[in-house]
């Protein structure tokens, strides 16, 4: 291996970030509009939000990637291959974060919410003042711990051709015929970022636990 | 899209392959990632501390690795050790050793929460190693099967993988279809809606164990 194929697996790196960031950034709200709508109960809205959990919880990133690069330009959209991937991975995310937001209302305290209303706030600023800070303290190691499972899906976006960590990797192995190495490197690089992810997650956890404990 | 339908029907021949193929690498990997994963347990509750360690090692660095990742690896690394398999084989190897960590730290999960007379008493009897795991390893199993079964859904989803060597799964399947007679859309979406069922009968399966379970105690 080259220092050119070391920068390769970097802008591999680059790209792996670039579906798996945006991904959790719309994919958490989107899950979180779909855990409230399941705990408010709302009427026809809560099957559609069960249904649809329960169908995203089951679909492999790839198949779903490859639906969504190849069929939804059917119905007249354009999609290049990030976006295709950032789609793919936001429903994904929207699914699982969903199950940890819902979790999360589910635990809240309930009298916190009637002094709230006893107060006179209206719902609107009582689920921004009241339970949406809480539910986000409670629910943030289980966030950034579903942000290592989606890094761990992002080279679902290979086999549309986005040359993230794995297919960059792949790559380098086909031009150098040692397909070892560069996967070698391509491990370490995923071992730093899901490393990173996991003692943020310990930090938040740990602080967590001291604010109990004071 | 009606036109598409047809077409995924008229070579529904291919599409049920693809989906007993998955079943059978899904079914085939969990068992075999559970028995290794039963293993790296025992390890993980070990005595000696290196044999803890080196589990634990294990276990937190397959946490780190992509499944596409370790495929590429066991793909071109095991030729390398000499071992050469077909791609289904190599598919079942990678599923079940990449899940065993996962189930194994489970069953840990698992037997943290588990009572701890049954253990003491066991100790108190002098049984220790192979004998007491018999007497743990049961209830840890019965415990942990809400836990074992969202894996085995891992395993099912991470089977759609294998499509990169080649192995002629479900979504390799609604590859080829589409990749001939351009229906990517009916195609995906009924491999989609055979991934949801598998998931769907998985988990009924587990709500039914814990139910008779529960009935019973």
């Amino acid at each position: 291996m080259e220092e050119g194929d070391y920068l390769a697996l970097l802008a591999g790196a680059w790209t792996t970030l670039a579906i798996a960031l945006p991904a959790i950034a719309i994919g958490a709200p989107l899950g979180l509009a779909l855990a409230l709508i399941r705990w408010r109960k709302l009427r026809i809205l809560d099957p559609i939000a069960a249904i649809l959990v329960s169908l995203f919880r089951a679909t492999p990133s790839v198949t779903l990637v490859l639906l969504v690069y190849y069929a939804v330009p059917q119905i007249g959209i354009q999609l290049a291959e990030l976006p295709a991937a950032i789609v793919t991975l936001t429903l994904g995310t929207m699914a699982y974060t969903c199950e940890i937001w819902r979790g999360a209302l589910l635990a809240f305290p309930k009298d916190q919410y009637d002094a709230a209303m006893a107060l006179g706030m209206t719902s609107a600023k009582r689920f921004r003042l009241i339970v949406l800070p809480q539910i986000f303290r409670a629910s943030l190691p289980a966030l950034i711990n579903e942000m290592t499972l989606l890094i761990k899906v992002t080279p679902a976006a290979a086999v549309i051709g986005l040359v993230e960590i794995t297919r960059a990797a792949v790559r380098i192995g086909a031009e150098t015929y040692q397909p070892l190495p560069p996967f070698m490197v391509g491990l370490v690089i995923y071992v730093f970022i899901i490393g990173c992810l996991v003692g943020l997650q310990r930090f938040f956890e740990h602080r967590q636990s001291r604010l109990a404990a004071a | 899209m009606m036109s598409g339908l047809t077409i995924v029907w008229q070579q529904r021949d291919v599409m049920l392959s693809g989906l007993a193929t998955t079943l059978e690498l899904s079914v085939i990997g969990a068992i075999l990632a559970a028995l290794l994963g039963a293993v790296i347990f025992a390890a993980l509750i070990h005595r000696a501390r290196p044999v803890r360690f080196a589990a634990i090692a294990l276990v937190d660095a397959m946490r780190c690795v992509p499944f596409m990742l370790f495929c590429y690896l066991l793909y071109y690394g095991l030729p390398y050790a000499g071992l050469t398999m077909d791609n289904f084989t190599v598919g079942i190897v990678a599923l079940s050793i990449y899940h065993a960590s996962y189930m194994a730290e489970l069953l840990r999960g698992a037997w943290k929460e588990l009572p701890r007379d049954t253990i003491d008493a066991g100790t108190a009897f002098g049984f220790h190693g192979i004998g007491l795991l018999r007497i743990v390893l049961p209830p840890v199993f019965i415990a942990a099967v809400p836990m074992l079964g969202n894996q085995f859904i891992q395993i099912i989803k991470d089977s759609a993988f294998l499509v990169i060597i080649a192995v002629e799964e479900l979504t390799y399947a609604a590859n080829e279809i589409q990749a001939t007679y351009y229906v990517p859309f009916a195609s995906f979406v009924c491999a989609v809606l055979g991934y949801w069922t598998l998931c769907l009968i998985v988990e009924g399966g587990v709500r039914f164990f814990t139910e008779m379970t529960a009935a019973r105690r």
